[in-house]
């Protein structure tokens, strides 16, 4: 009896000593730094999601795999299947937020609306988010959004450097006088969001706007397109998203409108939108804020560090590597891992780090051609420079055309019309402000420059 | 045995009236509420908060909605998200257009306007019933999430169409922390489930039992089928409505029309379905099934493939054993989790010594 409670007391013992050697080495070991992935890999979206995550993750592993990770502090990630559905994508965001050492580095939902649910948690818990290309657009004024980055380009940035381009086409800015323009959106909060700058556009340039909604999930668009067709723009903007992309090609086909007057959005601009219209896309053009294709050095990294020598990727569709989804994918990869990095410049390296110290390396990323180069990834990605005031750092649109075959790339980077957006951005995200009771950060703040208000802002604010 | 009522007497019409007539359905009732009261708030930690227990409690209060209408009253609706979104968005507008205006009351207002759209749109089942009528409310389903896209007032001209919840407080103290907003959800999902399970057993409840069964035959002795019907809609549009506010205010915070859309009424549907049709409990057990199940499907996955299985396989993995489950279920019982728990509780009852 004796012998066994003591026994069970070394027993005890043994556990309790090997525990602690357990968490001396997962001490040692501890340079971690964990990111979060809410992916969607089944449901409507799933081509999407697929190939954006498994470019995210690509790149991180070859990190990992070329580097060492960043400085020495290897990178982990875990996934949670969202479905692209907000409620999902707010449970897995609990579930994911504080595992790994620091917990979760950096949450990228690519889902406006899953974005919109974050945006209150993840200011309270002090995780940033990237959305990238998406979400809320008024975002891009850190002030008042402190730990969200619609970074690289917004819609509204976007919809300007379309302009743009269509006024390019037409020889000249003045040349859009008397012009019209089909908007046909997507008839959701998505395809709501740029009404009001192109209606600001329309007055400023003198061209005819006329907004036509297509009922989610938009394969069936016959009438819109007679009426477009009795309307006789000369251009159609396809704000599209999934389904809706192809039927709009297809039925554009259908009634004789040509695809190379369609210009539509990033989000309508993946291999996925015009291979299944078939011959209908040929000569569509569409907005993108990178190229597809792979041979830029940084894809090249990848095959050969990932794919290479019989090891595993993440994508089982090899040929999906060096399109559009996947490179977004990667580019996402990028801005993470500069983030971590500058942020470790700043906080020490080789330590994991915090999502607040992640936050600051964000805000403070400052990504020239220089830089761009010794990643690999010339033309694919803008330079960037992030700040407090600005949490979109870019803003520049290319435009692409498919040629049948693949995206062929047909301007150079167009920047944005900043004195249209930057003002509509302020206002919208003071109005923000002022419902939530938020008070702006002003001045040195973090260590980064947040500008001054104007007084007419301060009012908004106020309440004035 | 666990069930024997043997010497439990009722000695008055009020111990016979009383919601639950055996000893044992009190007690469990009692340790029930204790645990989710007590337990619950102290062993829980953020996740299971905002991710399980918000959820869950506000898809039952849905679920009870859409039962009183379908599963009690025998009104088939596909309308149930897109009274969800009238009870969000007015309690949006209530709190933002009304200065002072507390809350709880916007709440019970954003309810009534769901009731008073519920009534608009269960007119036509006056006229027609079953499969027809549920092509009919389908249409509110859509006309109120065009609605409120079109019209940028609902949404006070967000360019994108989404709503910010604004914080909820009471008695000037902010209810913003996940515990507290929890706590606020049990409070009012208890409140109306207790509410429902009382209406059912009054005369309205039974008035609306007897045009599910056979209309006609409720007519003849003497129910009001206009005012039977509509009421039956009104009730359940205004537990609706709650929700609504509720998935707005005290889950996600932010919220689109998009949130309600025709999936979330089939989801709602599928609920009742499962959980068991004009059943109070079987709301409860429905939406535990329909969002939970999910959830825990893909936390085991992960915990046992994770890393081994590629995640695309995971997550379609996770909707085959989903689906399946469902089939199985309603292949067991066809009458919902609820009769399973029926039968369990008839066995109990007799155990050990079933003749």
């Amino acid at each position: 009896m004796k012998r066994d409670a003591f026994k069970f007391y070394g027993m005890g013992l043994a556990l309790t000593g090997a525990l602690a050697g357990a968490l001396a080495a997962a001490q040692v070991r501890a340079a971690e730094q964990f990111i979060p992935m809410l992916s969607y890999r089944v449901g409507p979206y799933a081509p999407g999601g697929s190939g954006f995550f498994g470019g995210y993750i690509d790149y991180l592993d070859m990190i990992n795999k070329r580097d060492g990770g960043v400085n020495g502090v290897k990178l982990t990630w875990e996934e949670c299947e969202t479905e692209y559905k907000n409620d999902r994508g707010v449970e897995c965001y609990e579930r994911l937020k504080g595992k790994g050492p620091t917990g979760g580095t950096v949450f990228t939902p690519l889902s406006t609306g899953i974005t919109y649910s974050l945006i209150e948690r993840a200011t309270t818990d002090k995780i940033p988010v990237i959305s990238m290309g998406y979400g809320r657009t008024d975002a891009s004024d850190g002030r008042i959004f402190p730990y969200i980055f619609p970074l690289v380009t917004n819609y509204w940035s976007q919809n300007t450097a379309k302009i743009k381009f269509i006024g390019m086409r037409e020889g000249g800015m003045d040349k859009l006088k008397g012009k019209k323009i089909v908007n046909l959106y997507h008839g959701s909060a998505y395809g709501k969001e740029t009404i009001p700058v192109l209606d600001l556009q329309a007055k400023k340039y003198g061209f005819e706007v006329k907004h036509i909604e297509v009922p989610h999930p938009g394969n069936e668009q016959q009438s819109q397109w007679l009426e477009i067709r009795r309307y006789k723009p000369d251009w159609v903007i396809l704000r599209g998203w999934g389904v809706m992309n192809p039927t709009a090609l297809k039925t554009a086909q259908k009634v004789g409108f040509p695809a190379d007057r369609i210009v539509g959005v990033w989000w309508s601009g993946a291999e996925e939108d015009v291979i299944p219209a078939g011959d209908a896309a040929k000569g569509f053009i569409s907005a993108a804020f990178h190229p597809s294709g792979r041979d830029f050095p940084v894809i090249q990294d990848i095959l050969k560090y990932v794919y290479g020598s019989g090891s595993r990727g993440n994508m089982t569709d090899q040929s999906r590597i060096g399109q559009q989804y996947y490179n977004r994918g990667v580019i996402q990869g990028i801005l993470t891992v500069e983030a971590i990095r500058t942020a470790q410049e700043k906080f020490g390296k080789g330590k994991s780090l915090t999502p607040e110290q992640v936050r600051w390396g964000i805000e403070n990323l400052n990504i020239d051609e220089k830089r761009i180069r010794q990643l690999g990834a010339f033309g694919l990605l803008q330079p960037l420079k992030v700040s407090c005031f600005d949490h979109e750092g870019g803003g520049a649109v290319k435009f692409q055309q498919w040629d049948g075959e693949r995206w062929k790339v047909i301007s150079d980077w167009i920047a944005s019309d900043q004195s249209i957006v930057r003002p509509m951005i302020e206002e919208s995200a003071a109005k923000y402000a002022k419902e939530k009771g938020i008070k702006p950060r002003e001045g040195i703040s973090l260590g980064s420059d947040c500008g001054h208000y104007s007084e007419n802002l301060k009012k908004i604010v106020s309440g004035g | 045995m666990f069930y024997r009522e043997a010497g439990q007497f009722k000695t008055s019409y009020a111990a016979d009236q009383q919601i639950f007539p055996i000893r044992q359905d009190r007690v469990g009732m009692a340790l029930l509420l204790a645990i989710a009261y007590g337990v619950v708030p102290l062993i829980g930690n953020d996740y299971w908060f905002t991710a399980i227990m918000i959820p869950f409690l506000i898809l039952s209060l849905a679920a009870l909605g859409l039962n009183i209408l379908t599963g009690y009253a025998g009104q088939l609706s596909l309308g149930t998200a897109g009274f969800m979104a009238v009870g969000a968005f007015a309690a949006y507008n209530f709190i933002l257009r009304i200065p002072e205006m507390p809350f709880l009351l916007a709440f019970v207002l954003a309810g009534l306007t769901a009731a008073l759209v519920g009534i608009l749109f269960g007119l036509p089942s006056l006229r027609i019933k079953g499969f027809y009528l549920a092509v009919a409310t389908l249409a509110a389903q859509f006309f109120i999430e065009w609605a409120l896209i079109k019209f940028g007032w609902f949404t006070n001209y967000s360019p994108s169409g989404v709503i910010d919840a604004q914080t909820m407080t009471l008695f000037g103290f902010a209810l913003d922390t996940p515990l507290e907003k929890y706590l606020l959800t049990l409070t009012i999902v208890s409140v109306l489930a207790l509410a429902a399970k009382n209406l059912m057993r009054c005369e309205t409840g039974r008035a609306f039992m007897a045009i599910r069964d056979m209309d006609v035959a409720a007519e003849v002795i003497g129910i009001p089928m206009l005012k039977t019907k509509l009421l039956a809609f009104a009730i359940s549009s205004f537990y609706c409505g709650v929700a609504g506010a509720l998935y707005a205010y005290a889950y996600l915070g932010t919220v689109e029309p998009q949130a309600f859309d025709l999936n979330r009424s089939f989801q709602v549907l599928f609920m009742i379905i499962i959980g068991g049709m004009g059943s109070i409990l079987g709301s409860f057990l429905g939406a535990a099934f329909i969002t939970l199940l999910p959830i825990l499907l893909n936390v085991v996955a992960h915990a046992v493939f994770g890393g081994a299985v590629r995640t695309a396989i995971l997550s379609n993995l996770e909707l085959v054993i989903f689906g399946g489950l469902i089939i199985f279920f309603l292949a067991v019982e066809p009458h919902g989790l609820a009769r399973l728990w029926h039968i369990a509780k008839e066995k109990l009852r007799l155990w050990p010594f079933p003749y």
